[in-house]
């Protein structure tokens, strides 16, 4: 065919974007279910975000503290999100999560150990119980391998009945997608490039499951790395699905401050889960000045009560430290801008003056290394400085709960992609589960599609084309470095969009972001198709204006502070803003649409696992006479 | 603080290729990946390299630097004298792609033939009870991040391509070894260490741990425990004959 010259091509059932946590899941998943499979990814095979994850995956096992169950979980998720979040979703989480866990260890995971042999599990910011089930702190390396091996066993399979491994399931590393392509109203296929080589992939499949991760690369202080430019988010958005919760952006509240070239690497909650505590220059633990009032009766108030939790959880509350993540970042924010800072502008995060050295290191093992390494600095010995570092997205594609089916038929997504179930804050372990319990439910979303479709869509040959044209633009162009417009994309979104946000700066941030979608548009990459991460960025940054954009248009509607939204402008949390979800959407990709929807209210049972006190929080008043009116009957 | 560093790259594809020179600023802290990315940035945009993590985590930023296998983003160039000429090369063991990125799919290709996790048929999901002492073995080996430098250092295939098609290289062997030492694991794994992964092609010279970043003692805990386990089944003349009778059985079927 003429106009796919040059582009090889490949017929699936299931094509799945991304090989983290998610994405390995939802194919494992597909395949399974005897679907033919594709996993496409942008770097080697096992090297996806998720292998850096390091606290935990939470699951509601019960194993450490058997008052826990899948009720405390769904409640403690609420409550993290500030009660924002896709409820459904936050049900089937807690509910499934332990059986995801399990079926990790089934396929060869080695977690770390109760006495009794059980799978361990450890405090985290925001769970109510010790819930997260870890291995070291290098859960996601050890999750992502286990997913990895799971493929490989199940390609054994296909090799021991059809003599080929991957008559079933094929893994495209370094292969990046850059378009979805349709057929009328539904997906039809992908196009991509090879980073290798610079040629062309074209995937005929009547099914997408989205699991690209985050966008953290339009931040400059980021925890996440290159691949992390929204890919999946811009893809969504181009193929006319929806985003929601887009100006929800958590800030890690422990990123490393110094040295300046890893400013933003993450430092794992886990280090305070343990034991570790916040103190500024004074010396003081200053988290017991910030325990917001929806938290006030679940925190200790005193250094002593917080030190006593540690050993005895029944009779004391847990330390501000382990407050969810927004009211740290906020606070570390706080402390520094009032002149209370470390030396290195973040504050001190000690663990050495609370746990014997070598308890340290086999805590937190990579910990230790990381900051001995990178910063000559021993843990053990003296404390970390840190800072609020831009960590996660709770927003993404809009998705049906139960299947992962975004509004496009055919395209589904899971993973930190996707958008609702965390609210507008993410609890600490919430995430690797996340990917577990949707991951499968994607690809089981995709498979029953399959199997219910009645012909398959077909490839256009126009849109091949012009998919062509767009990837090979830059490569044509003599025109400005791709590294300095996405320079000045990241200082733009990080100074003016970042964790405290005023309506003035955020105006401002958009038109920036307008003068930039005509500098991405003339961007040249010199150099040939041959593995060129000039020309690489290049394509990327059509990705990351477009998400950035849906972030700053979001941020600039919400008038209130909410979880990963903090208006100065608009300190308080508002119940009104509670119901009502932001919708993005774009007609043709030059411009973000925003529109406003009210977000249907939980169902009876699940609102009655809640204090009528706590409720009163958050929700209206029409709402609380409902939910009386619930409570009664 | 900052000074101009000389920095010898490897550039080329297809095969070809020449160390070529550039002058470059380092600031307090950095690392060679941040280097090679500020030659990126400034120099040479399409210079190829992989990394992701920038952290030591995820193991994609393997490179030759000054001739030794080292993690890009874990080398500080407080390391070296500002004075000092850096070489950085791709992996030797590999085939060059472009720069300092690499083919090494052959170790996926290895990953692939190692017989998978098996477990007994009865233990369901949710009830696996195992101690943490006995776990720890495995979990060592498991810290592996893949970046693929003991395979680049071993001799057994460093220089000796004729080598690779009957020899796993020392991250494949101790994946054998850690499902060995897996207290759920049921497969029989020692002959084909010895026969398709080439455990015998191993003389131990420890060259592998080495350069592990992870410190894994591959040699001393993997390889070793793994050949002696080999060699009691071998000699065992009880096992031994158990595994004939066993076999015989087996292709009666
Ligand atoms: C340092 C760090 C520590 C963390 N620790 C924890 C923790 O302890 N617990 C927890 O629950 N969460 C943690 N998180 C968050 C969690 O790791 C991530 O949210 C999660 O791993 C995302 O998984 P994913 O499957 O959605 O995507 P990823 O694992 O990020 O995978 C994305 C995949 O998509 C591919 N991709 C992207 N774009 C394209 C494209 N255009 N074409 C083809 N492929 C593409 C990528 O190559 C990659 O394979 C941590 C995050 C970080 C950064
Ligand atoms: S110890 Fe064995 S596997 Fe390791 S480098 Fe030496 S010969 Fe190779
Ligand atoms: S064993 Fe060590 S050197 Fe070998 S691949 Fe794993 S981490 Fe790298
Ligand atoms: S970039 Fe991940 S190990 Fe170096």
């Amino acid at each position: 065919m003429e106009n796919t010259h040059n582009t090889e091509r490949h017929e699936y059932d299931v094509v799945v974007i991304g090989a983290g946590g998610a994405g390995l899941r939802a194919a494992i998943e597909a395949r399974q279910q005897g679907k033919r499979t594709a996993i496409v990814c942008k770097s080697l095979f096992g090297k996806a975000h998720t292998v850096m994850a390091e606290g935990g995956a939470a699951a509601a096992m019960g194993n450490v503290n058997p008052d826990d169950n899948w009720m405390v979980h769904f409640r403690d998720t609420m409550r993290g999100g500030k009660f924002l979040n896709n409820w459904r979703m936050a049900e089937l989480h807690a509910k499934e999560a332990p059986d995801r866990v399990w079926e990790l260890e089934a396929w060869g995971a080695l977690f770390d150990r109760t006495k009794d042999g059980k799978i361990s599990q450890r405090n985290f910011g925001g769970h109510e119980y010790p819930r997260l089930a870890h291995v070291g702190d290098r859960t996601g390396l050890e999750l992502i391998r286990t997913l990895q091996q799971r493929v490989v066993a199940l390609q054994q399979e296909d090799y021991e009945t059809h003599g080929d491994y991957e008559a079933y399931i094929k893994v495209f590393a370094e292969c990046t997608v850059t378009r979805l392509l349709k057929d009328g109203d539904a997906i039809s296929g992908a196009f991509g490039y090879w980073r290798e080589s610079g040629n062309f992939v074209l995937f005929d499949a009547p099914t997408v499951v989205l699991a690209t991760g985050g966008i953290g690369k339009s931040y400059v202080v980021t925890s996440n790395s290159w691949e992390y430019t929204g890919d999946g988010h811009a893809l969504a958005l181009l193929a006319g699905a929806k985003l929601i919760n887009m100006e929800f952006i958590q800030f890690h509240p422990t990123g490393m401050v110094w040295p300046p070239s890893v400013r933003g690497i993450l430092v794992t909650e886990s280090v305070r889960g343990d034991g570790g505590v916040l103190r500024n220059s004074d010396g003081k633990r200053f988290m017991f000045d910030y325990i917001p009032e929806v938290f006030r009766d679940k925190y200790a108030t005193t250094e002593e009560e917080g030190d006593r939790w540690y050993t005895d959880q029944a009779n004391n509350r847990r330390p501000p430290e382990l407050l969810p993540r927004d009211e740290v970042a906020r606070a570390i924010n706080s402390e520094v801008k009032a002149g209370r800072g470390s030396p290195q502008g973040g504050v001190f995060l000690d663990v050495s003056t609370r746990l014997p050295a070598e308890e340290i290191k086999k805590r937190l093992p990579s910990m230790h290394h990381q900051f001995k390494e990178l910063a000559d600095v021993d843990i053990t010995a003296e404390p970390m400085q840190v800072g609020p570092t831009c960590h996660y997205i709770m927003g993404g594609v809009e998705v049906d709960a139960d299947t992962g089916a975004a509004a496009v038929p055919g395209l589904f997504a899971a993973g930190e992609v996707s958008g609702g179930m965390h609210g507008s804050n993410r609890l600490g372990g919430n995430s690797l589960s996340d990917l577990l319990v949707f991951g499968r439910r994607a690809g089981a979303g995709a498979a029953a599609y399959v199997d219910a479709l009645k012909s398959r869509p077909k490839v256009l040959p126009e849109q091949v084309t012009e998919a062509r044209e767009e990837a090979l633009a830059p490569l044509g162009h003599t025109g400005e470095n791709p590294y300095e417009v996405h320079h000045e994309l990241q200082r733009t979104m990080n100074d003016l969009v970042g964790i405290i946000r005023k309506s003035e700066e955020v105006a401002e941030a958009l038109e920036v972001v307008e003068k930039l979608k005509e500098r991405v548009r003339l961007v040249g990459a010199a150099g040939s198709a041959v593995y060129n991460p000039g020309w690489h960025l290049a394509i990327d940054l059509r990705n990351m204006v477009l998400v950035s954009e849906c972030v700053a248009r979001a941020a600039l509607i919400r008038e209130e502070s909410r979880g990963g939204h903090t208006r100065d402008d608009f300190p308080e949390m508002s119940p009104e803003w509670r119901r009502r979800l932001l919708v993005c959407s774009t007609q043709d990709g030059s411009a973000v649409e925003v529109e406003e929807r009210l977000q249907p209210g939980m169902r009876d049972d699940l609102i009655t696992l809640f204090d009528r006190d706590e409720l009163k929080k958050y929700l209206t008043d029409e709402e609380m006479a409902e939910f009386d009116g619930i409570a009664k009957s | 603080m900052s000074y101009k560093a000389k920095f010898k790259v490897w550039r080329g594809e297809g095969g070809e290729g020449k160390l070529e020179d550039f002058t470059v600023e380092v600031n307090e802290g950095e690392v060679v990946l941040d280097i090679i990315h500020r030659l990126q940035a400034t120099q040479a945009p399409d210079l190829a390299v992989r990394w992701n993590c920038k952290a030591g985590k995820c193991g994609s930023c393997s490179m030759e630097i000054n001739g030794k296998p080292r993690l890009g983003c874990m080398t500080r160039m407080s390391t070296f004298s500002e004075d000092e000429t850096i070489t950085v090369t791709p992996m030797r063991t590999f085939p060059v792609i472009k720069d300092l990125v690499t083919d090494v799919s052959y170790n996926y290709q290895k990953a692939r033939e190692v017989q998978s996790f098996t477990p007994p048929s009865s233990v369901r999901p949710g009830e696996y009870r195992m101690k943490q002492v006995d776990v720890e073995r495995s979990q060592e080996f498991r810290k592996c991040i893949e970046c693929f430098m003991c395979n680049n250092v071993c001799h057994v295939i460093r220089d000796h391509e004729e080598n690779k098609t009957n020899f796993s290289g020392p991250r494949f062997l101790m994946r054998i070894a850690e499902l060995d030492m897996h207290p759920y694991d049921v497969a029989d794994r020692q002959d084909a260490a010895q026969e398709e992964h080439g455990l015998g092609y191993c003389n131990i010279t420890k060259c592998c741990t080495e350069v592990c970043p992870e410190h894994i003692k591959i040699t001393d805990n993997a390889l070793i425990p793994m050949k002696e386990r080999v060699v009691d089944r071998r000699y065992d003349p009880l096992v031994w004959l158990g595994n004939k009778i066993f076999r015989r059985g087996d292709n009666g079927k």
